[in-house]
């Protein structure tokens, strides 16, 4: 066995329990001499001159690294004079311990128009915190990509051949995995549709509504193999769906809140509560955060999986 | 009254047989030696244990969705479990060690 094998599985595997000589035969496919590839160069860094001509010059990259702490420096302080501002935490007169509280239980439904009350908090009073949770797992996912990003490598020779390599490192031929997946997965994706979309009535939401798409598609993937998702589901498409719905999130509440801080109408019906297509914007709110959780969910494990869509 | 006490003896039955079961598997978790040994201690715990638990908590709601709900969860885990032991099994098999299994360190 070559060391190029090793390596390999030592990505993939922490290498001291293997003993390679004991993969059976009929699951492990050689090529001519006897070396296993992993299929996906582990690039950025092949050829140093184009990388470096990517970034610029070295002025520019100078200047970039300026900017970068300037920047950084400038966040701090707002952050650090927003803070100053803050009551003291622990006083009894603070308005997050009487006031706020009350308010939230008597004209919740009220003014939300959400059954749920968890859902009238995060989604409506306190929205910017979970557009500042949907923002950290998209930064999360964005330096899983930066981490662990690896160019796919089509052009090799073998590259059919080590598309079906694929199987040493998940059971993607298993035939008992197929049968339930193929049983489960439309349940589990109806389930994950009905928490998203009865956020505002039941106990539920966005994220764990997300979190239970996200964990189908994984499932498919480990059923099906990487082809079957990769139809649907790309990295454009990740990126195509995380943009759209930070944004939409980000447009609507600023409106939301722009209007509502200013006394104007802001001319989104509240609905009866109880209904399903109540409580204004909470709906299309925690569409957008099931989808942001559920993509994110997908792409951290097709990174871990082999470094890229 | 008598009905509400025959149910409440067989929910608690079922509840405290399911637990005896799950620290069996908690016990066996830590105690065997080889991984698959372990994982069909774990897969025990993951369909007789819970699936006792949960069908004394049946007892106790009675005929409502509650119930249903309950059994869903039920059939949910009797269907992932088994296959989610199958699938440590088959790859213990491929990339185990064949003669020694994971020998507990005794320092």
């Amino acid at each position: 066995m070559s060391r190029k094998i090793k390596s390999g599985i030592k990505r993939w595997f922490s290498a001291e329990d293997i003993y390679l000589d004991e993969f059976t035969s009929e699951n492990v496919h050689r090529t001519e001499k006897d070396e296993i590839y992993v299929s996906r160069k582990n690039t950025p860094m092949k050829d140093p001159e184009a990388y470096r001509s990517v970034l610029g010059s070295k002025k520019i990259r100078r200047l970039y690294s300026v900017f970068a702490v300037l920047f950084c420096i400038a966040i701090i302080t707002f952050m650090i004079i927003t803070v100053s501002f803050l009551p003291r935490i622990g006083s009894a007169e603070n308005a997050a311990v009487n006031e706020v509280m009350e308010r939230y239980i008597e004209k919740g439904v009220e003014e939300t128009g959400a059954v749920n009350f968890v859902a009238g908090m995060i989604l409506d009073y306190r929205a910017f915190d979970t557009f500042g949770e949907s923002c950290v797992l998209f930064t999360a996912a964005a330096c899983v990509f930066i981490l662990l990003r690896a160019e796919r490598d089509d052009d090799h020779p073998n590259a059919v051949q080590l598309q079906e390599d694929d199987r040493y490192f998940e059971p993607k031929n298993d035939e008992i995995l197929k049968y339930t997946a193929r049983v489960a997965i439309p349940f589990m994706f109806i389930f994950g549709i009905y928490i998203v979309l009865n956020g505002h009535l039941s106990p539920g939401g966005g994220f764990s509504g997300g979190a239970v798409l996200g964990t189908g598609l994984v499932l498919y993937l480990l059923a099906f193999g990487f082809e079957k998702t990769e139809r649907f589901f790309t990295a454009k498409t990740y990126k195509a769906v995380t943009t759209t719905a930070l944004c939409f999130y980000c447009l609507a509440k600023s409106y939301s809140f722009f209007t509502g801080a200013n006394g104007l109408e802001s001319g989104i019906p509240l609905g009866i509560p109880g209904n399903i297509l109540s409580s204004g914007l909470i709906l299309p709110l925690n569409i957008c955060v099931g989808a942001v959780v559920a993509c994110t969910i997908y792409a951290f494990y097709v990174m871990f999986r082999k470094g890229g869509f | 009254m008598i009905g509400e006490w025959i149910r409440f003896g067989a929910a608690a039955a079922l509840i405290g047989l399911g637990l005896v079961v799950a620290s069996i598997s908690v016990f066996g978790v830590f105690r065997l030696d080889r991984s698959l040994n372990r994982m069909h201690s774990a897969a025990m715990d993951d369909t007789l244990g819970i699936s006792l638990v949960l069908s004394g908590l049946i007892v106790i709601s009675g005929f409502t969705a509650t119930s249903l709900k309950l059994l869903c969860v039920i059939i949910f885990l009797w269907m992932a479990s088994p296959v989610s032991s199958h699938l440590i099994a088959r790859l213990e098999a491929v990339v185990g060690k064949k003669d020694e299994g994971y020998k507990r360190r005794r320092d």
